[in-house]
């Protein structure tokens, strides 16, 4: 069977699969945010990159090759890593305490497993208004970091198209498909896919909020790190 | 304004029919639909969406993507000012704030009564003619204060564009130098012919034997491409001309498409030859647009002489044809595979690589992409010979390379010469004087300091596509390397973390130290982030952003050092400055009113 090297441990893989496969049947963590298992892999938020013999690269989209020796867990990927979390942070309005995903937030559970004590930059402040025209959804803009994975499931999933990006550079932004601008104008539904990835807290069930507790949430209980254990994916 | 419940859908029908109703063409469409309407009103929007089965959404992604296109009325006049660092040498900053105040604009905005609105954009390739601007996309070089003023009294009265006089739309080519491209007398057809003659294989090997390296600033092997694209299985193969020089101080290709556009296409029909392509796409950025009848006459008349079409001369099953997609005002999409994507009418976002064009490109099929300069010296090479071409220039770079010199010299221009030429000789050449810094390659370039100039122009010394920018002992290279900078974080595509905050991190960080709030941290902090943008940045755009920093602050500290007016952090914005409004409000201006910093 063929084999790669990550971070010094062996790991198999089947032909087709990219290094975060792998490394996700395996059990070992490669921090992400733009990856979903179900779908297609994007390569954007960078999270994921490791060093392939060398050369960074994105793992997500990286296919695995036989005997590639491949490096994660370094103090200066994490480093790097830990500066992209702080921009994603800084980017949008993040106010983790008021924000119903607290707890369940793949963005802030990353920046606790590596250890960011601080956004470090200056803040944007972008003005990102809501969308709460929907009768079941809301969207909260403020706290998108442009993964696409909304728009990957609603496209490749749910066969719909409600999400695009738009805009360009620092004024990339998310929107739905409606003249009006508004999620209610969409064929959007709560059974949709896209309605149930979004790592962060943008994309939120209305009527529903804090029914788990603050402290009792996914990843108040266990860390980010520990979730991809074999089989999670 | 167009009257959206009037719509000339009409005129749109025709649009989407002659781009065969296909979503791929979506871009052209919309070039097309706002040179009709002057914006894209959402008639079009719904419109496009229903006659080519997309969603709106992607529509508007691609419209807002695109720095030419908008989603919102924009003005009978749209004016947009050249922004390099060569334009503002010669007072385009002034030149844009004397407009704006004559036409009671602000930059950015459509003025109330919508006639007008101003605007600064990125390197429109006239850096040789500089300031320029654009006004609805057709590009008026040696702007002065007469003529900007001359320029809004015309806006003012409504003249059509067709009544403005002649000579504001005159483009010179500014040949300086010539050597064996410029230099030949080159007959349409005769490279078709000598390939015909010596056959596709052996004029690949005439190719490899040139060692031909690529003009668009990689300097990837050509033989080696076309090879590999040769090889490569599919349905269809394609070839590209990447015409959509966007590199700040670059506009060599320009001269080429205005001047020598038959020796470029003859090189892509070569090129098809020798890979198994039938069609073939020029990339034309949407600066120059207004070569695009030019081009589209070239096109024209090789079909008469049967150098494109079917059966290309009398070869049976030669067939080759080319279609001109234009851009619409976004770098990134001189990066082959955002090139790509551009092509096929979505938003230009560079593809994860592998798979690289020459396997999965246009459409997923096999496809070669070229600079505008590569397809001109392969039609010189395969009329005469490889042999001949390697003895130009130096080993490891043979052939000759065009300049687009600018900046603080008495002749800016066309330069070719001979790889191997000393950045000295160009200096002496294109007449510069007290020269403090050479930057090679545009900003995504080098920075060259005194001390460095007898190294040699050559893939192996200093590559370059081509941009060559002189910059004398008056200029503030701080404020160069500032430029490029705002360049870097407007051209983003958005698509990665590191790059799309990262070039607006930097560009704050450099503003910060602009308005004198810089301390030695924040050099620090600058350091760090260049290094970020290198290492974890999707494509070249994110790891050259860094270059025109790191290269100045090693080769200019004092420029920096002089910014640096704290020696312990400050924030970017001043505190008490920030309460002025309250003070304003409450009628306050006592000490008490004040922060501690206020004397
Ligand atoms: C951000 C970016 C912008 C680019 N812009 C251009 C361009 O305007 N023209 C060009 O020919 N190549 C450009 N390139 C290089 C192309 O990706 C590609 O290497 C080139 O077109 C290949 O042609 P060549 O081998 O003939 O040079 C750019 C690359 C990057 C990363
Ligand atoms: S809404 Fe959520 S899933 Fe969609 S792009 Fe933004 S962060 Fe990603
Ligand atoms: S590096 Fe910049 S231009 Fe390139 S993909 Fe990332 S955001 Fe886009
Ligand atoms: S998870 Fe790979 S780039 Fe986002």
């Amino acid at each position: 069977m063929s084999s790669f090297t990550l971070d010094g441990q062996t790991v198999t893989f089947d032909a087709g699969q990219t290094i975060m496969q792998a490394a996700l049947a395996a059990g070992i963590y490669i921090p992400r945010l733009c990856y979903h298992p179900d779908l297609k892999p994007h390569g954007s938020c960078k999270l994921c990159t490791v060093k392939v013999n060398g050369r960074q690269a994105s793992s997500c989209t990286y296919q695995a090759q036989d005997g590639l020796v491949v490096e994660s867990n370094t103090s200066e990927l994490n480093d790097e890593r830990r500066a992209l979390l702080q921009m994603l942070f800084v980017e949008g309005n993040h106010f983790c305490p008021s924000c119903e995903a607290s707890g369940n937030c793949q963005l802030q559970a990353t920046a606790y497993e590596l250890q960011m004590m601080t956004p470090h930059y200056d803040h944007f402040y972008p003005d990102r208004p809501l969308d709460a025209s929907h009768p079941d959804y809301l969207l909260d803009f403020n706290r998108c970091i442009l993964c696409s994975l909304c728009i990957r499931a609603s496209r490749d999933v749910d066969g719909k198209n409600v999400f695009a990006l738009s805009g360009r550079g620092i004024n990339t932004h998310l929107i739905v498909n409606a003249a009006s601008g508004q999620l209610a104008d969409t064929g959007f539904s709560g059974d949709d896919k896209a309605a149930h990835v979004c790592p962060v807290g943008v994309i939120l069930k209305k009527r529903s909020g804090f029914r788990v507790p603050i402290g009792k949430r996914s990843y108040d209980i266990r860390s980010i790190g520990d979730l991809a254990e074999p089989g999670e994916s | 304004m167009p009257d959206t419940a009037v719509l000339d859908i009409a005129y749109l029908d025709a649009i989407v029919e002659r781009h065969g109703r296909d979503a791929n063409n979506l871009l052209q469409i919309l070039v097309e639909a706002q040179e009709r309407y002057g914006y894209l009103p959402p008639a079009v929007v719904d419109a496009l969406a229903a006659r080519l089965a997309i969603p709106r959404v992607k529509i508007e992604g691609v419209a807002e993507f695109y720095s030419f296109l908008h989603l919102q009325p924009h003005g009978t006049y749209r004016v947009l000012f050249s922004d390099n660092i060569t334009d503002h040498m010669l007072g385009s900053g002034a030149l844009m704030k004397q407009l704006c105040h004559e036409l009671w604009v602000e930059p950015g905005k459509l003025s109330e009564d919508g006639l007008v609105s101003v605007n600064a954009t990125s390197c429109t390739g006239m850096c040789d003619q500089a300031p320029a601007m654009l006004v609805n996309g057709l590009p008026i070089a040696n702007l002065s204060a007469p003529r900007v003023e001359n320029i809004a009294e015309l806006i003012r009265k409504r003249v059509p564009l067709a009544d403005w006089p002649a000579e504001y739309f005159r483009i010179e080519n500014h040949i300086r130098r010539k050597d064996v491209l410029l230099n030949s007398a080159f007959q349409p057809g005769s490279a078709l012919a000598a390939l015909l003659a010596r056959g596709g294989a052996q004029t690949l090997d005439e190719i490899k034997l040139s060692r031909l390296r690529g003009r668009g600033g990689a300097g990837f092997s050509t033989a080696a491409k076309w090879e590999a694209c040769r090889a490569a299985a599919g349905e269809q193969h394609y070839v590209v001309c990447n015409a959509d020089e966007g590199e700040p101080g670059t506009f060599k290709d320009r001269v080429l498409l205005t001047s020598y556009a038959e020796m470029m296409i003859e090189g892509m029909t070569l090129c098809a030859h020798i890979i198994g392509a039938r069609q073939g796409f020029i990339y034309l950025r949407g600066e120059y647009r207004y070569l695009l009848d030019h081009l589209q006459q070239v096109l024209q008349r090789c079909r008469e002489q049967n150098l494109l079409g079917q059966d290309i001369l009398g070869s049976a099953g030669f067939d080759f044809d080319i279609t001109i997609h234009l851009g619409a005002g976004a770098y990134i999409c001189g990066e082959e595979s955002a090139l790509i994507e551009s092509l096929e009418g979505k938003r230009g976002t560079p593809r994860n690589r592998p798979p690289f064009p020459v396997t999965h490109g246009y459409l997923n099929q096999p496809t070669v992409v070229n600079n505008v300069e590569t397809f001109a010296a392969a039609s010189l090479i395969a009329l005469n010979g490889g042999a001949w071409y390697a003895d130009i220039g130096t080993p490891a770079s043979s052939g000759t390379k065009l300049l687009s010199v600018s900046g603080d010299c008495e002749s800016p221009g066309i330069y070719e010469y001979p790889f191997g030429v000393t950045v000295e000789q160009v200096l002496a050449d294109c007449g510069a004087s007290h020269t403090q810094a050479v930057q090679i390659s545009g900003a995504a370039g080098k920075c060259i300091a005194p001390a460095e100039f007898g190294r040699r122009i050559a893939f192996e010394d200093i590559p370059t596509a081509g941009a060559f920018m002189v910059f004398d002992q008056r200029r503030d290279m701080f404020e160069v390397a500032r430029n490029f900078v705002h360049f870097f974080a407007h051209e983003s595509c958005g698509f990665c973390t590191p790059c799309r905050v990262g070039t607006s991190l930097l560009k704050n960080m450099m503003d910060k130290l602009a308005h004198g709030h810089g301390s030695p941290y924040d050099l620090t902090e600058i350091e760090q982030l260049d290094q970020l943008l290198l290492s974890m940045s999707h494509c070249g755009l994110g790891h050259s952003a860094c270059n025109p920093v790191l290269d100045t602050i090693a080769k200019f500290r004092p420029a920096y050092d002089r910014r640096l007016a704290h020696r312990e952090y400050v924030p970017a914005f001043n505190l008490d400055r920030a309460l002025t409004q309250a003070r304003q409000m409450t009628g306050r201006n006592d000490a008490g009113a004040h922060l501690g910093e206020y004397e």
